[in-house]
């Protein structure tokens, strides 16, 4: 019966697709900056746990610890083996004499775990010769690049080879990796711990994190718990440490706010577009259900009939939405944006949906149930 | 054998605080066989008393039968069965639906009844062929003529054989032939079976098809006429 009214009908599958693709694409946005919070740790996938100091309230929330913590955790029984990392925001000096903030982090001379996940040139252990380091691909090939000589020109991604000053200090870029986009845009630098010591100023307390393998068979929970009281340092498994931080950008941030309120706005706008036309659409059609009444059909069927239009165009607004979003997350795959489309948010969309049709039915369905059939009979 | 009996049915509607008598105490009896006219000035009541004796609308006073069975005594429920397998509607307007097919508009009285759908589109094909538009069923009704849709309409009103039909102004939006066609159509139905027609009309050009006339005026019957003999 929809299809009876073309517009009306194409009106109603346009809001729903409208509000089914924000549904998806916004959350789907948002999702993929909250991997972006973590994606630090995700990169360092051979310690089960992190020790850090016991205020650290997310993964890019420094606060030092002395070296010798770090012995303290090697001892405790269960700990396969613990690591030092570095990790601080310091100043690099490029080549044409400006200053650009860097993250470094600095691996343990001797085994260098904790390191970028892919390295596109070069070789990791090439770290180990002197004032070696290794950039991200993103920082290599825009904020660590080498401005053009033209003005105007396209700048040129630092490469193996090149050199710059970090805080001061020599450092030769001896490979090029890939790593996770951050959520922070400061390009980051690896580098073996003693020399990411030697590059930040002069301080008491250095080391970042410790990284530590559980023994084979050791139960997790048991050994954060373990480090925890022998240490007096906070101890997290990788997983608790992506929900810790997680949750820092969740409670302390804007983040999710915003996108809750494009996702509402979403929301209300198609449920007031296909509500309000799928309401018209039955205002337009009331005489035919008044001749069904006549007729004899109960009000449990024209119910039905509602219902099932309602589901109709639902589901095509849906897929159409659902599948917009995913081309979106398609096409955008390679560029900067965050995108992270889960199943989950199928069923958020699809619910949301579901609930502008059913009230989309329920205000139609209303004025059908009240309708007199007596009306079939007026001009 | 009686079709319809009202006695003295009164009908106040009442329209934001105006109170307005559309029926002041109507007897009417209608025998099965038979073509019923209702004529009378507009406003004087004649879709009013249709409607409460096709049972979508419910008198105030007095009480109306159709055969044997009391209306308003009748649950919503029972009254929808009722209508749906006893009463066909002619509309002036046809009020055929638009998006549905000529034979599948037709079909809809037997799906209301629980008939299946294969069942009730053969069923409507033929009925289709009797009142000669057996070559347009897969059409939609906006791609025919008045008089075709009024054809379409009137299978509809007998499909499922209901023993009471009611038109409201069936041959007001036709010219003078094809409202005679579509009288004639309705006419033979009355004759070939055993049903009562009751036909609200202004149009004086079909007065000739009726059994009997009752003449309406500000919501009584002031005269009714019989004019069987005639044909
Ligand atoms: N729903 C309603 N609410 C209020 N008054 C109504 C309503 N329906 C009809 N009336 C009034 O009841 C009276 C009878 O109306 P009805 O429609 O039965 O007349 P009618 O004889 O069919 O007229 P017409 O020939 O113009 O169709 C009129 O005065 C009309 O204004
Ligand atoms: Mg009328």
């Amino acid at each position: 019966m929809l299809t009876g009214d073309r517009g009306k009908y194409l009106g109603i599958i346009m809001g729903l697709t409208f509000a089914s693709l924000i549904m998806t694409q916004q959350p789907a946005i948002f999702l993929g900056l909250m991997t972006r919070t973590y994606s630090f740790i995700t990169d360092v996938s051979l310690p089960d746990i992190w020790v850090m100091d016991s205020k650290v309230q997310f993964v890019d929330d420094i606060k030092p610890l002395q070296d010798t913590e770090l012995y303290r955790v090697r001892g405790v029984s269960g700990v396969e083996w613990a690591t030092p990392m570095y990790k601080g925001l310091l100043r690099a000096r490029l080549a044409n004499g400006t200053f650009q903030s860097c993250f470094v982090v600095g691996l343990d001379d001797a085994t260098l775990i904790g390191g970028p996940p892919i390295m596109l040139e070069g070789n990791i252990e090439d770290l180990r010769r002197s004032d070696g380091v290794v950039v991200d691909i993103d920082g290599a090939r825009d904020k660590l690049a080498k401005p053009s000589r033209e003005s105007g020109g396209k700048s040129v991604p630092i490469k193996v080879g090149d050199s710059l000053e970090v805080n001061d200090h020599r450092a030769v870029v001896v490979g090029i990796a890939k790593i996770s986009r951050t959520f922070q845009a400061q390009p980051i630098i690896y580098t073996t711990y003693s020399r990411a010591k030697s590059y930040a100023p002069r301080e008491r307390k250095l080391l970042s994190f410790i990284l530590v393998k559980a023994k084979p068979g050791q139960d997790l929970s048991v050994l954060t718990r373990r480090i925890r009281e022998s240490t007096g340092l906070a101890a997290y498994t990788r997983q608790e440490f992506m929900d810790l931080t997680y949750d820092y950008f969740m409670k302390n941030t804007g983040i999710p706010i915003n996108f809750g309120i494009s996702v509402l706005l979403g929301f209300m706008v198609g449920a007031a577009i296909a509500g309000q036309t799928f309401y018209n659409f039955t205002l337009d059609n009331l005489r035919q259900f008044g001749v069904l009444k006549a007729m004899g059909t109960s009000n449990r069927i024209l119910l039905q009939m509602i219902l099932l239009q309602a589901i109709l165009v639902g589901s095509i607004g849906y897929g159409l939405g659902v599948g917009s979003t995913a081309l979106f997350g398609y096409f955008m795959h390679d560029s900067i944006l965050a995108f992270k489309f889960t199943w989950q948010l199928l069923i958020f969309s699809g619910v949301g949906i579901g609930l502008i049709c059913v009230f989309a039915a329920v205000i139609s369905i209303l004025k059908v149930i009240r309708l007199e059939p007596a009306v079939v009979f007026k001009s | 054998m009686l079709a319809v009996r009202c006695r003295k049915i009164v009908k106040i509607y009442d329209s934001g605080g105006q109170r307005v008598t559309a029926l002041g105490g109507i007897d009417l009896d209608i025998a099965t066989g038979e073509l019923m006219m209702l004529v009378g000035p507009s406003g004087c009541g004649k879709t009013t008393l249709i409607s409460v004796i096709a049972g979508i609308l419910d008198q105030d006073e007095g009480s109306c039968e159709v055969f044997g069975k009391d209306l308003a005594a009748m649950s919503n429920r029972e009254k929808l069965k009722f209508r749906a397998s006893h009463i066909g509607f002619v509309f002036q307007a046809f009020n055929l639906l638009p998006s549905l097919t000529v034979a599948e508009n037709v079909s809809v009285p037997l799906l209301i009844n629980g008939i299946r759908r294969a069942e009730a589109e053969r069923k409507a094909n033929s009925i289709l062929e009797q009142v000669g538009l057996g070559d347009r069923t897969t059409f939609l009704p906006s791609q025919l003529s008045g008089g075709q849709q009024q054809r379409v309409a009137i299978a509809r009103a007998l499909i499922h054989d209901p023993g009471l039909i009611v038109c409201d102004e069936p041959t007001s939006a036709l010219d003078h032939e094809t409202g005679h066609t579509v009288m004639q159509l309705l006419k033979n139905t009355v004759l070939q079976s055993n049903r009562a027609l009751v036909i609200v009309t202004h149009d004086s050009r079909i007065f000739s098809f009726a059994d009997r006339t009752a003449e309406m005026d500000d919501g009584r019957i002031v005269k009714i006429t019989d004019t069987s003999a005639a044909h």
